[in-house]
């Protein structure tokens, strides 16, 4: 009985459900029960029916055309960036840059302001538990210009060690670049401090945002950020589409990204002229229908609202951790105090992957693995971790199924 | 349940609790790294290769129960055998886990039989071959890494 209550104070999940036809379906037989929402979340039928009536109705490539088809759909194209510019409070629309993904806008970065702005004997500063996304890109550019990447600590509980950061920050460092939530452990990091600690020292900072943009709200302009990525096939919205905020003095300053159509305003062989913000950074066709359909998943996001989304799944962890702690053996890999949505663990003498081909039988959809985070796999001791993750969606009896699938773990391995 | 017995064996959940011909070979005069990026899985092999004739080998290495097992019946498997014999068993066992229309000769394979169930678990088949793959690069002693990502 009580469990309904809990999913119900102040959030209809069953009616929020019923918007992501996807959720509806049987996997070997069993109810669909979908834990690995850090990998990517599913999409509600506001999503699907933008995506569909852009091509069934809406398409024709955008920016120059004359005709009314290609002027809607630029306005749809441009309407989606202003959508995005708002959902992160960014001051102009023109700080938001759409990419393929949240990799493609940290390589952005890395591939323009860093390659400017980064020399011999400087550094970049990340932490211990980055995506491989926001390391490789970082080693790659320090590779080439002779840099140093600095990487600050993380303790036991799978938290920032604030002060190693501050004091790995100096004179030669050039950017920090901090995830705002980690996808293998769900630490939320303190990262407005850490702008301000960066801030101090003249030193810009890009926040990974890919986890923690579908789970709280975000504003740029009080994070004070000066770089934010997101990737919309974790906000609910289509794969192949992300965007990078940057703030508009950064931006003017960097080099182009890549050459092509669009992000010229002329060419000629002897010189060529880059187009304004944001264009500047998007060349060629962009992926009209994915951002358009990322503007709906914002849009639908905004309905919902943070409150009530981060209320729910707030109450769904606290469930999940207190049954979770129950089952024999099972340790958990990341209990900082701020966390959100992310329960890694690791179940004693039987490996994650087996794990997670045992509740997949049941229906249940978890991850297994090192979820791109190596390092952290390596600070904590394990090859793997199994995880599973939560949206907006999910339920206590969702948890239910998943405690009880873990328990068959303990029928088959003893 | 009945599904999980099926890809879970008492056969292979023995082997994983205790795992034959595990550790190093002193007097080993071929070895290979093996690494399932995927799941973390790591293995070492060491052989001993007299003639043609792989007279020994052990495994080490950290791995799920599939993986582990199936490192543990090869070293069973193929003690004693030629290496044009364990070429023979390695094709034969890669088509046991992934080709569904082979019927299982439980005479040719033995014990190996218990690995049909892989099948039915497309995720799983690089954990089954990861050590017959880190084998055949050790007995075709080439010494590099081997990778079933
Ligand atoms: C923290 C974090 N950063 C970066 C990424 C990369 O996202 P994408 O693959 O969409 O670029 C992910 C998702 O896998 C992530 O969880």
């Amino acid at each position: 009985m009580s469990k309904v209550t809990i999913d119900r104070i102040d959030f209809d999940v069953r009616s929020i459900r019923k918007q992501f036809p996807l959720l509806a379906q049987s996997v070997r037989g069993k109810p669909l029960v979908y834990l690995d929402n850090a990998a990517t979340t599913q999409k509600p039928q506001a999503v699907l029916d933008t995506l569909s009536h852009y091509y069934a109705a809406g398409n024709a490539n955008i920016h120059r055309g004359v005709y009314a088809l290609s002027q809607d759909a630029t306005q749809a194209y441009e309407g989606a960036r202003s959508k995005v510019a708002k959902f992160l409070n960014a001051a102009s629309p023109t700080e938001i840059i759409f990419t393929r993904n949240a990799t493609e806008g940290i390589n952005l970065v890395a591939q323009t302001f860093g390659r400017s702005m980064v020399a011999a004997g400087d550094e970049v500063v990340i932490s211990e538990m980055e995506h491989h996304s926001n390391i490789v890109p970082w080693q790659l550019l320090c590779e080439e210009k002779g840099a140093k990447l600095r990487v600050a600590p993380i303790n036991d509980d799978g938290e920032l060690i604030l002060d190693e950061l501050a004091a790995l920050l100096g004179s030669r460092t050039r950017l920090v670049s901090i995830v705002h939530m980690s996808n293998s452990l769900g630490t939320i990091n303190p990262v407005r401090r850490i702008v301000d600690l960066a801030h101090e020292r003249g030193i810009p900072v890009l926040i990974d945002g890919s986890q923690a943009a579908y789970h709280m709200a975000v504003d740029v302009r009080a994070l004070d950020c000066d770089f934010y990525v997101v990737t919309g096939h974790k906000l609910y919205g289509p794969t192949g589409i992300g965007a990078l905020y940057g703030r508009s003095r950064l931006l003017n300053d960097m080099p182009p990204y890549q050459g092509g159509g669009d992000m010229i305003s002329s060419v000629t062989f002897e010189q060529t002229t880059y187009n304004e913000l944001p264009h500047k950074f998007e060349a060629g066709t962009p992926h009209i229908a994915g951002a358009i359909g990322l503007g709906a998943a914002v849009d639908f996001l905004t309905e919902v609202g943070f409150d009530a989304i981060a209320s729910h799944e707030r109450r769904l962890l606290d469930y999940a951790t207190g049954m979770l702690s129950e089952l024999p053996g099972l340790r958990f890999i990341g209990t900082a105090r701020e966390k959100a949505s992310i329960l890694s663990f690791v179940l004693e003498g039987v490996h994650p992957h087996d794990v997670g081909t045992v509740v997949d039988t049941e229906g249940v959809a978890i991850r297994t693995g090192h979820h791109c985070t190596q390092p952290v796999m390596d600070r904590f001791g394990v090859p793997a971790t199994a995880r599973a993750s939560l949206a907006m969606y999910n339920t206590t009896d969702e948890i239910d199924h998943l405690v009880s699938a873990l328990s068959k773990v303990r029928e088959v391995f003893g | 349940m009945s599904e999980l017995r099926d890809l879970y064996q008492e056969v292979i959940l023995d082997h994983n609790r205790s795992p034959r011909n595990f550790g190093h070979l002193d007097d080993a005069n071929r070895r290979a790294d093996g690494h399932n990026p995927l799941c973390g899985d790591r293995l070492d092999v060491t052989v001993k290769v007299v003639e043609g004739v792989v007279t020994d080998l052990r495994f080490k290495g950290s791995g799920c129960a599939i993986s582990k097992a199936s490192a543990s019946l090869m070293t069973e498997a193929v003690k004693g055998k030629t290496i044009d014999e364990f070429n023979e068993l390695f094709d034969y066992f890669h088509r046991l886990v992934t080709d569904e229309t082979l019927s299982v000769d439980e005479r040719a394979l033995g014990k190996l039989a218990v690995f049909s169930g892989v099948r039915d678990y497309p995720a799983r088949v690089k954990c089954a071959i990861l050590a017959w793959h880190t084998l055949k690069s050790a007995v075709s002693d080439s010494q590099e890494v081997v990778s079933t990502e």
